[in-house]
């Protein structure tokens, strides 16, 4: 019973998306149909393969808000380079991922070398992509690129959406990454305790900028889906992309003081924000309300991991201390 | 002359430790009473007593005749004890105005009276004589030494009756102790009553009316300075009955293990030291004479500036732990919850993590079985006491916490061990079996090497003893020449 009842704790969530669901379906019919669902899955597919990148990251005690950005720059450069350059759709494909991963890399190495605090240092990182991005297309959406970058976001393969499948692998293969490599066990043990870990032998700096290396090999995938998804290559696209992806992980668990995580719930997070947005839509809530919607369930989920992780200023006063925090007083 | 301050019967224990233990001393008015004690003699917890940082198990303070059960910050510093710690209480960003009189209003209304603050500030200033202190400078431009006046100032805008003084002259250079020293005879004459803190003896001469010194969180007795000699303190800083209950063991071997040569760095001068298989090796000293910073040296924590280390003869490059790791070097550090196990993950996450790659596949999968039988033989070595290797390390006692770390080398099979205060915060059980664990290791012809603030134990588990004196390379004993009196009289820089 006991365990049971830490099951049913542990996957809240699970429950959350549930009773949701049925909140919706009861608002409006449409919502539970076969249609709508692999619209939901679908749409979540961008937010899933990011979400693996930052979930590595935040795990081992980083943060990065330039997706958003990257994922610009990637459709800019898959549809300059395709449209503009003549270059193979292929080879732009890798180029682009390429282009990422030493992005990732660079943002790694800076942060660990600076010792700057992520948020700030990839906040400003950002910008520079961003712009970036605007220079290469000068700021107007680039359209008519080949349609076989479209069908990795509009093909199906049987009845199932080719996007959902790319973010399938993704997750499965980080999925196996975090749980029973070795590489994922360092990456749990330096963002739970960096020093303890850097001093049992792990090259913790290494772990870090490996994950953000990580990271930018899934902006560049993700702005693959979003080429397609978008139809054309835009600076503009993606700005929320960051905010999302990051409360869709603290939802689904993954702590902000790093080390702990699990891609099941994490996946479960990124699937009820979409929920949300677009249960909320078929119900005739407007754009604004949504987002303050959002943001309340944002905040609460921080608020729930800090009380978890005994960070809670409040509770901490109002709890009496205990033998150990008293010799350590 | 009346007593300030008095303290009677005063009683602390902690977890395995009596840190105060019926304690009983007084302070008179206007004098600068010294005192002294070894590492974990209870200096610290007396001092936080009559701060009101802690509050004591049973006794009695009594200040300017009033009595208190105990403490608190507030109380204290409005009856007019100033303390300052070694850690001082800044805010870097502030003036040195604004430092002092920190939370306190000099005007009514919403208003701060900068003009008013900062005259009030430089006429304390003013009365150090030293040149150069204006109230308007930022703290964090300030040397060490300027800091530590502006905590003494602080404590002076308090009106304090009772400045106790932690260890004051430890960061300071010769001539700024100078300085110091006058600004405590100055403090005096204003009528200043000072408790002074310090390991260095010679300064106490220079300084104290007189000393009381304390020994295991007991009173042995106060003298006038003049009256007593640095052998006599010294002799009853250690008159200890030392415990009998450490195994003989004659486990050393003249073979050499690991050898470190003119290594120096990380704020110790360079010396060189020999450890032998199944030797066992302490590094005494005083707590901040370098033993640590020593030992991070050799495990590749810290960089070296200069020497080399060999292992089995051979030069070998060690420039971070994951290179002393890989050549068989573990290091348990001093600080167990911060730096030695990784709380938050499981007991065997925690002790495969030094042995990771060794058990993964050619890509990169970790072997489960091999996973848990690692961790389930250490558990069973080392007796840790868990329901599972599944519970998390944040969850166990300090002993078994400190035994995941040592398990957490022993998984891979490390020839020579660094274990910085492995008993600290330790029960009186679990630091028994710790001990036996040391004992079976040197005699698998392990080498140890142990750091440890514990006379008692220091003399009890070595073979052989190098002793630091801030810094530097004071002295090396053989287990027949250690008597308390000759570490103590090294590890104090005479």
């Amino acid at each position: 019973m006991k365990k049971a009842i830490g099951i049913a704790k542990e996957y809240t969530i699970f429950f959350i998306i549930i009773i949701l669901g049925i909140i919706f379906t009861l608002g409006n019919p449409s919502f539970l149909t076969w249609k709508n669902v692999v619209t939901i899955l679908r749409q979540s597919c961008i937010m899933g393969i990011l979400g693996m990148g930052e979930m590595a990251l935040i795990i081992v005690g980083g943060l990065n808000l330039s997706m958003g950005s990257c994922v610009a720059l990637s459709t800019v450069l898959l549809a300059v380079m395709t449209v503009n350059m003549g270059v193979p759709w292929g080879l732009a494909l890798i180029i682009t991922i390429l282009v990422n991963v030493c992005i990732g890399f660079l943002t790694g190495v800076v942060i660990n070398k600076t010792k700057i605090i992520p948020m700030i240092g990839t906040l400003a990182i950002s910008n520079m992509i961003s712009g970036i991005a605007y220079i290469i297309c000068n700021g107007l959406p680039i359209s008519g690129f080949p349609t076989q970058l479209r069908y990795f976001y509009q093909g199906t393969v049987g009845i199932l959406p080719m996007p959902i499948i790319i973010a399938a692998v993704v997750v499965i293969l980080m999925g196996v990454v975090f749980k029973f490599t070795y590489f994922g066990r360092r990456l749990f043990a330096t963002g739970s305790n960096r020093e303890a870990a850097r001093l049992s032998g792990i090259n913790a700096d290494r772990i870090v900028v490996t994950a953000y290396t990580i990271c930018g090999a899934m902006c560049g995938i993700a702005g693959l889906l979003m080429l397609g998804r978008m139809g054309s290559g835009a600076a503009n696209v993606g700005t929320t992309l960051d905010m999302d992806v990051l409360a869709a992980l603290v939802i689904g668990g993954v702590s902000m003081m790093g080390g702990e995580g699990k891609v099941t719930k994490a996946v479960c997070g990124i699937v009820l924000i979409t929920m949300l947005t677009n249960g909320m839509t078929l119900n005739g809530i407007n754009d604004y309300v949504q987002k303050v919607v959002t943001g309340g369930v944002f905040l609460l989920a921080v608020v729930l991991d800090s009380y978890q992780h005994g960070n809670f200023v409040l509770m901490r006063h109002l709890k009496p201390m205990n033998k150990e925090e008293k010799a350590n007083a | 002359m009346s007593n300030l301050l008095e303290i009677h019967n005063l009683t602390k224990t902690y977890p395995g430790v009596v840190a105060l233990d019926n304690f009983t001393m007084d302070v008179r008015q206007g004098e600068c009473l010294a005192l002294v004690g070894e590492n974990g003699a209870g200096k610290s917890t007396l001092i936080k007593a009559i701060a009101g940082a802690i509050q004591p198990d049973s006794g009695r303070i009594i200040f300017e005749g009033k009595e208190y059960s105990a403490l608190t910050p507030a109380l204290s510093m409005e009856a007019g004890i100033g303390v300052i710690y070694q850690e001082f209480n800044l805010c870097p960003t502030l003036s040195i105005a604004e430092n002092l009189f920190l939370g306190q209003k000099l005007s009514s209304g919403p208003f701060q009276n900068e003009a008013l603050m900062n005259k009030r500030a430089q006429e304390i200033l003013d009365r150090f004589k030293v040149e150069g202190l204006k109230a308007g400078m930022l703290v964090r431009n300030l040397s060490t030494a300027y800091r530590q006046l502006v905590e003494i100032a602080k404590t002076v805008s308090r009106n304090a009756k009772l400045v106790i003084m932690d260890e004051p002259t430890a960061p300071l250079t010769e001539r700024e102790v100078a300085v110091l020293f006058r600004i405590i005879r100055e403090m005096k004459a204003n009528g200043t009553t000072v408790i002074y803190i310090s390991h260095r003896l010679d300064e106490l001469y220079q300084v104290a009316d007189r000393v009381t010194v304390m020994r295991d969180g007991c009173y042995v007795t106060t003298k006038d300075i003049g009256e007593v000699t640095k052998d006599q303190l010294i002799s009853y800083m250690v008159g200890r009955e030392l415990n009998k209950n450490f195994a003989q063991r004659s486990t050393q071997t003249s073979e050499v293990l690991l050898e470190t040569r003119e290594l120096g760095g990380n704020g110790v001068k360079p010396f060189s030291l020999t450890l032998h298989r199944g030797e066992v090796l302490g590094l005494g000293g005083l707590v901040g004479a370098g033993r640590s910073e020593y030992a991070q040296l050799i495990f590749g924590a810290r960089p070296k500036d200069c020497g080399q280390v060999y292992l089995n003869g051979k030069p070998v490059e060690i420039n971070s732990p994951e290179d002393a790791v890989e050549h068989g070097i573990g290091m348990v550090p001093e600080d167990r919850k911060l730096h030695g196990a990784i709380l938050r993950m499981s007991i065997q996450g925690n002790i495969v993590v030094s042995i990771l790659k060794k058990i993964s596949n050619r890509l990169g999968f970790v072997d489960a079985g091999k996973e848990r039988e690692a961790a389930g033989n250490q558990i069973e070595a080392l007796r840790i006491k868990t329901p599972s290797a599944a519970q998390l390390v944040g969850n166990l006692s300090g002993g078994n916490q400190q035994k995941v770390v040592l398990a957490k080398w022993l998984a891979n099979n490390c020839q020579v061990l660094i274990l910085d205060e492995p008993t600290r915060g330790v029960d009186v059980g679990a630091k028994q079996e710790i001990y036996n664990i040391i004992n079976e290791l040197a005699a698998q012809g392990k080498g140890i090497i142990i750091i440890s603030s514990d006379m008692e134990e220091i003399i009890g588990i070595t073979d052989r003893m190098l002793i630091l004196y801030e810094g530097e390379l004071k002295g090396r004993l053989e287990r027949a020449e250690y008597t308390q009196e000759a570490i103590l009289k090294i590890a104090s820089g005479e």
